[in-house]
This record gives structure tokens, sequence and C-alpha cells, in this order.
């Protein structure tokens, strides 16, 4: 049986994500898909969903949703609550990692994330698949979202889950070198890999630019005859500043790259906030996989110890405050962060 | 003889194949061949784990599970690969494109005439007699990386790129033309613009019109060949 979820307001950085448009990027097509689908996996696992269901991504304010003609279950993951309101006028808090049964003609008002929030839908979002991912790619007009999404019927009642937050490691963002390393200086490879650089406030789906010391090219220069990149590399063009590309990044770009960021530590990036600082070191393919099992554990001990949600009651402070639902704090109308082209409905 | 090819690390998951510093026909044809050669192991199911792969002016990049396809062993079997030294030209397809070079659909063509020293119509006349070959597909969904503009025409790119270039135009830059597919912020010099969609995601067996190795001619129609059909 089918329902549908309205949305009423369309927060700001909002888009479906999945786990991305595999195998067109030789056709200049982006991957696309969650940018950190560590936290989409959560929140679609504690609604039993596959890893990589379809949901919605919040990168600065939340949409608010209503449920439409059946009730639609709903679980939030990332620093990022929603206010419940009822049909009977009650307001009450969703805290961030769990779920919660809209009934229909209900609202959810979803809050702003600190990094990066995803809210996931049992059953996965039902929108029409394009080039097999029903990510959106807003800069070629693929996937616009849509004002009611279909999706599925809650199953039974009552069986709410929530868990404690998901976190990810700390420490330097672990990064393979090259492959134009050779395009630097060796004083340049020295203070990428030793000192600190800082998050600008440019930052959407497809990159992110750091400030920093300066790393300068060796005499091969700036420029290279353009070749494959992927989400992860790490760009310098002329001016020396890093930029790190991330999901919806191009397929093939003209700068050299100095390094690319391994598989695990993608998720990381999503959640980096202007000013925060970040550095880098340089691990091998073995390390690079060691990584990657460890955050695959780290998930799966966590959705291990999702558990029932206590059933009535009023939420406690602590809940309330980790609901984070301060979402006016949030510049969203920054026109730094967002082009016109990445707004959702646009 | 030619150079060995290189193998570069593009982080964990995906490896490029590098045949060359530049672009060059024979780079170009060893990138197509190793391209073929892939999609001929895929097809037989010989390469479990490789996710897709994108040719590109001098190397091909080849993305990959590495939890599925352990990176040491694939970056062996595609140095053999790339090693054979195997050359293919694509698929051959032959194209004309009409192209609009008139008026406001044109608007850096007065300043390449000028630049280069020709009337505007022996620019046209030089486009119009180019056979560009498809290099690359990329920047944006579609985008042709068309080879093959002679050396009289060749222009940098704006100092300063316009935030939107509208899709359909015709643009040219250094040795290059292109086709933006969708409106975009672009740098490139706009000589005409096309009606012909480039690219279309609902036609799933080839949402892309051009493939690598594609030959293009541009022929010049008026503007009535730009009213929606």
């Amino acid at each position: 049986m089918s329902a549908r979820l309205a949305i009423r307001a369309p927060g700001l950085g909002v888009s479906i994500q999945d786990g991305g448009r595999h195998g067109h990027r030789h056709i200049g097509v982006p991957l696309s898909g969650a940018l950190d689908p560590i936290f989409l996996a959560a929140a679609n696992g504690l609604l039993g969903n596959p890893a990589d269901s379809a949901g919605l991504e919040v990168l600065l304010a939340g949409p608010v949703l209503e449920a439409l003609d059946a009730p639609v279950r709903i679980a939030l993951a990332g620093a990022m609550g929603a206010r419940h309101l009822g049909s009977a006028g009650t307001r009450r808090a969703m805290p961030a990692w769990s779920t919660l049964t809209l009934q229909p003609g209900e609202q959810l008002q979803v809050g702003s994330p600190r990094g990066v929030g995803y809210i996931a839908i049992e059953g996965g979002l039902l929108t029409p698949p394009l080039l097999g991912s029903r990510s959106t790619y807003a800069r070629a007009g693929l996937i616009h979202l849509a004002t009611t999404l279909p999706c599925q019927t809650a199953r039974g009642h009552g069986s709410e889950r929530q868990n404690l937050a998901l976190s990810h490691e700390d420490g330097p963002i672990r990064v393979i070198p090259g492959p134009q390393d050779e395009h630097f200086s060796a004083a340049a490879l020295e203070r990428f890999y030793t000192e600190a650089f800082q998050l600008t406030r440019q930052r959407d789906r497809m990159g992110l630019r750091l400030a920093g010391p300066r790393l300068e090219h060796s005499r091969l220069g700036a420029d290279i005859v353009s070749d494959g990149v992927t989400p992860g590399a790490i760009q310098v063009p002329a001016d020396g500043q890093p930029i790190l590309l991330l999901a919806d990044c191009q397929t093939v770009g003209g700068y050299p790259k100095i390094a690319t960021v391994i598989r695990a530590d993608l998720p990381r990036l999503a959640h980096l906030q202007a000013g925060d600082e970040v550095r880098f070191r340089a691990v091998d393919a073995d390390e690079a996989a060691a990584a990657r099992a460890a955050l695959a554990r780290r998930l799966s001990d966590w959705l291990a110890g999702a558990r029932p949600a206590a059933a009535g009651g009023e939420p406690d402070t602590a809940t309330l405050l980790a609901a984070n639902l301060a979402g006016a704090a949030v510049r969203g109308d920054d026109p730094h962060l967002w082009p016109d082209s990445t707004r959702p409905g646009t | 003889m030619h150079p060995q090819p290189r193998l570069l690390a593009l982080g964990d998951a995906a490896f490029t194949v590098e045949f060359g510093p530049q672009l060059t026909p024979d780079t170009q044809a060893r990138v197509l061949g190793l391209a073929a050669g892939l999609a001929e192991l895929q097809a037989a199911g010989a390469l479990p784990g490789v996710i897709e792969w994108v040719p590109t002016f001098r190397s091909v990049t080849v993305h990959f599970d590495p939890d599925r396809c352990p990176p040491r062993h694939l970056a062996a079997r595609l140095q053999a690969l790339a090693g054979e030294g195997r050359q293919a030209t694509g698929s051959g397809r032959e194209w004309t494109i009409p192209v609009c070079f008139e008026g406001e659909f044109a608007p850096d063509l007065e300043a390449v005439a000028s630049a280069r020293g020709l009337s505007r119509e022996a620019v046209v006349a030089q486009l119009t007699a180019t056979e560009f070959t498809v290099c690359m597909l990329g920047f944006l969904p579609g985008f042709p990386y068309l080879g093959g503009l002679p050396a009289s025409l060749e222009m940098p790119r704006l100092a300063t790129p316009r935030p939107r270039v509208p899709a359909g135009s015709v643009a040219i830059a250094g040795r290059m033309g292109a086709i933006y597919p969708w409106d975009s912020p672009g740098g490139w010099r706009l000589v005409g613009r096309s009606p012909v969609s480039l690219f279309d995601a609902t036609r799933a067996a080839r949402p892309a019109l051009f493939a690598p190795g594609d030959r293009v001619r541009w022929q010049a129609v008026g503007p009535d060949a730009l009213a929606a059909p």
C-alpha cells in the first residue's frame, strides 16, 4: 500500500540521495549520492531499509514534511532533531537518531543539522529513478525535489526505535598521495602533510575550499591536461589553496591533485564547517583497507545497539537539547554557500 | 617506441592509466584501445568489482570497489592490459550538427575574427570545414571536448568566465571546440548556437549523443533552425 510525503516547506540544501549514480561517469554524469553514506545507512537501518535506500539529505535547514493518505515512518540521523505536530495540536520533540510514525495530516518540522543530516523513510523514497539512481544532481536538472514524494505505508504501529549518536573518528583525514604529487615542490608536500588548513565558507555538494599555507607547484606547473577525478580528490589550482571534491564533483578536472582522501574518510568531509581545522596524513592501500573495515564495524556495532524507543511520556531535557531545534541560528540565506542552481525546487 | 603507460592511484578506489602527458592522436588511440579491452573483459564477466571507467584525453580512470577487487591484483591486470598497446578509433560515427553562427547566437565571433585578422565569414568557413574528433565527455553530462580546431582559430579562454552560458552554445578555446548541453557558467568563446540535444537522461540506452572517437562537423544554418520544434 502506498502513501505520500508532502514537502510543506523545502528547507535549504535539501536533496534526495541514495548510493549514487554509478556507471555513467564516462559520459560526464557525476556520481552524486549521500555525502555521508554511513549516516544515510544509519537512518535506513533504524527502519530496516537497505543501507542505500533513497532518503532526504539536509545540508542547511530541514524541510517540513506531512504524511498524506496513510501513516509514514521516518528516521533521523545526524545532529538534527525535529518537532512533531500532532493532529490534535500536540507538539513533541523528535530526537535525532530515532524513528517516528507520522499519521496522515500530521507534520514534522525538521531542524538544522550540525554538518549533514539524513531523513530516511520506511521502504525508501519511491520516486522514479533516473540512470539507475534517485539522487538529485541539481546542475543538470536530474531529479528535482518534488512537492509530494511517493513512499510506502508504515507497517505495524508502536515499534519506534532509537539509538545513541553515531560519531565518526577524528584525527587527520587520511589520503593516498597523488596522482599528481610530482606537480608540487618538496616544501609544498611537506606543508600539506604537517600544517593545518581551515575550511572556508565555500561549501556545497561539489566540493569544499580550504585555506592554509600556500602549496607551490613544481616546475611542472598548476595546469594538467584534464584527467579523471573522483570524490575525495584534492585539487590545487594556481593560487595554491586546496579544493576538496565531493559527491557531485565533475568527472574530469584540469588541476593537479596532490592527494586523494580514502573512502573511509569521505563521510567525515560532509560534516566540516567553515573555520574547522583539517589536517592530512598519507596512508597506503593496506591502511585504507583497514580503515574501511573499521568503519563497517562501527556502523554494524551501532546498528546492533538500536533499541525500542520508550513509549509515551515527555522527552527529558537532554533529549530536547540533542534535538537541536535552533533552526534560526543557521545562516541559511548566505548566498556564498548556495548558488541558485543548488537550491532545491528551483 | 611508445613509453610504458603509467599507473597512478586516485585514492583507494580508482586507478588512472596514463599513456602520456599530452593529447596526441597516438595517446587517444591507446586510450580508446584500453577502453575497448575493458569493455570486452566486462562483457565476459572477467572484471569483478570494476564499476566503470572514464576515457579522457590521455588516460583512462578505472573506478572499482576495493573490497571486491584487491587493488594490487587490479593494478597488475591494468598494467598488463595497457602494456599490450592496443589501439582503437571508437565507434567512428559521423555527425553533422546544425549551428547558427549569426547575431546574438554568436556573441564572440567578431572578437575571434578580429583577433585572428579574419572576416566573420572566413572564421565560419574554417569552422564548418573542420572535422572534429570527440576526445572525451566531461565537465557536464554529455559535454563533448572536440579536438581538431585549426591553429589559425586558436584563442585563449575568456579571462573572466560568463556566469551563464545558454544550453546549445557552440564554443571554441585553445585547439578545441565544444557544445554546451546545459546552461552553465563557462569561459569558452561562443561562436554559435545549435538546437541539437546532446544529453537526455530518459534515453536510457544512450543518454549522451556522442561517444569518444566520433567525428563531428558543424553545418551553418539560419536562426529559424533554432526555433523550438
